[in-house]
């Protein structure tokens, strides 16, 4: 068994060979977002995304007639066609919640390339108000044969927090996190929340209110749960030569790199070590930087040990010492060293389903200064570290300002 | 889900892959099967045509019926089964686990036997089924007792 954990560690230790040539190469230079603290929106659909588009493309002083590669995580060309546009460049990655972080990490290698020169990303989901106003949900297939309905199904796991509450219960096995310190994360991430007046939920909250939440699927609580929200978002990607042409002030993109080592959760490899290693790794590789270096992080927290998962994936702390460094509490507002989540993440802020958009937005809206009074002081490295599926598939975006170049 | 809406607490009914129809027909008679692949002398599960280890193909895979035992690698209690849309457990709270069978593959199950929140990481477990409607059986397992790891 010890043997089997040298070489694992090891394995994604492994970095392997890292081209920098897309450090500095691409820049987001345009971001739009559509969220309410009531948790809907009256738009839907295309309509929706349409809207985010524009608004994201006025933001960086583009039009429609200048965008050349569209991103969507189910349909690039469907969404072309609607929009009336002739793109030179298509991507439908969809891995989930981290396809956006994915979508950053291909847009900048086809525009480096010299494939395309202007992409626009665009997600928007309604799950909460697809509810209450019963209109009928849009149901995704998942193409191809799929072994977690023969071999995970029947045995009645709840997706998705079944997955992540199944590796939380081993990182208490196996490095003695409690559920406190799993709720200080809901507790800091919550005093986030608190500073947007767009968030969903901004009350106060504590670790015993987290912990006297219903247990859903044990070791997780209620609380150590994300929001089912509506959310829209957008971002715009261009060459960093156009980029500085342009209004606002281009936000680079350092360093990009996605991992998967899974689909199902009984096929990860390591319940308490993500991919996030190996993205986290290569894209700080590329960025020529460290977890030190990094004022803000947006981690995907659909679920607060998802969040301790990327503290430690991502080499904030060692291994196995998520638990006490959240502990500490200095995640939250309050000048620490480490800004986690400053929206008030997929925990109190917004999450639709596939939140990874949103820690693009708001990495994108730190850099510039933008965020009042949850801004992140001087402000100059923000990573957006997107999860998919069941803690599947990482995406690691190294985002930074003119003065990381 | 199968039985009728007053009859027996009832489960999802797998589908039988397109490698799988050995593990299932054995189940009917009480017997786990696990692929071996005999060029790297590993476990392969879930069942596949070719060894994810290394790559050898289907050829190099042979069934053989495991031993049953199996280690809990990690546990969690379903407290909400209609959330979760389960019928099975007769609406109490149940133990679902992965866990890591002695010829070194690990699945996923029900560990029953014992209230769901005394299951344990470590934990010994041995293999034990439960009747599927069309003569199949599902893989359940219960505590062996006393502490494998």
């Amino acid at each position: 068994m010890e043997e089997e954990r040298v070489d694992r560690v090891d394995r994604v230790r492994h970095v392997g060979r890292v081209d920098r040539t897309l450090r500095g190469a691409a820049a987001i230079v345009g971001v739009a977002e559509d969220v309410s603290p009531t948790g809907e929106l009256d738009r839907t659909g295309r309509e929706l995304e349409v809207a985010m588009v524009l608004g994201a493309l006025e933001d960086a002083g583009l039009t429609l007639a200048d965008v050349d590669g569209v991103c969507h995580a189910e349909s690039a060309v469907a969404l072309a066609e609607y929009l009336g546009i002739h793109p030179v460049f298509m991507d439908s990655t969809m891995t989930g919640g981290s396809s956006y972080e994915v979508h950053v990490e291909h847009a900048a290698a086809a525009i480096a390339a010299g494939v395309c020169d202007v992409v626009v990303s665009v997600y928007a989901s309604t799950p909460r108000s697809n509810r209450t106003r019963r209109r009928p949900a849009a149901r995704r297939v998942q193409p191809g044969p799929n072994p977690m309905v023969e071999w995970d199904l029947p045995y009645g796991l709840r997706t998705p927090m079944g997955p992540y509450a199944l590796a939380a219960a081993r990182h208490m096995h196996e490095y003695g996190t409690t559920p406190e310190q799993l709720a200080q994360i809901a507790v800091s991430t919550r005093q986030w929340a608190a500073l947007n007046p767009r968030a969903r939920h901004r009350d106060p909250l504590t670790v015993a209110d987290v912990l006297a939440s219903p247990l859903q699927v044990s070791p997780l609580h209620l609380l150590d749960c994300c929001l089912v929200t509506d959310g829209a978002g957008a971002f715009v990607m261009t060459s960093a030569e156009r980029a500085r042409s342009l209004p606002k002030p281009p936000v680079y993109l350092l360093g990009a790199a996605t991992c998967s080592d899974h689909m199902g959760i009984s096929q990860m490899p390591d319940l308490t070590t993500t991919p996030g290693v190996v993205s986290g790794a290569r894209a700080f590789a590329m960025a020529g930087l460290s977890a030190s270096d990094v004022d803000v992080l947006m981690g995907y927290d659909s679920f607060t040990i998802t969040a301790l998962l990327h503290l430690e994936d991502l080499g904030f702390c060692h291994k196995g010492e998520g638990g006490p460094f959240a502990a500490e509490g200095t995640l939250g507002p309050g000048g620490g060293p480490l800004a986690m989540n400053t929206n008030g993440g997929g925990l109190s802020f917004t999450h639709p389903g596939m939140y990874g958009m949103f820690l693009i937005t708001e990495a994108v809206r730190q850099l510039r200064g933008e965020c009042g009074d949850r801004q992140v002081e001087g402000a100059h490295v923000a990573v957006a570290h997107g999860s998919g599926i069941l803690l599947s598939v990482m995406s690691t975006a190294v985002l930074g300002t003119e003065a990381t170049l | 889900m199968t039985g009728a809406p007053d009859g027996p607490p009832t489960r999802f009914e797998p589908p039988v892959g397109a490698e799988s129809s050995p593990f299932w027909e054995a189940t009917g008679d009480g017997r786990l099967l696990v692929q071996w692949c005999t060029a790297c002398d590993r476990g392969v599960f879930y069942p596949r045509s070719f060894c994810p280890h290394c790559a050898a193909p289907g050829s190099a895979l042979e069934w053989r019926t495991a031993s049953g035992r199996a280690t809990v690698y990690a546990a969690v209690v379903e407290h909400r089964p209609e959330a979760a849309g389960t019928a099975f457990s007769g609406g109490r709270p149940y133990c679902v686990a992965l866990v890591d069978l002695e010829e070194g593959v690990r699945m996923m199950t029900n560990v029953i036997d014992c209230p769901p929140d005394e299951v344990r990481s470590g934990m010994a477990v041995t293999v034990t089924w439960e009747p599927l409607p069309d003569g199949r059986q599902l893989a359940l397992f219960r505590p062996a007792g006393g502490e494998a790891r």
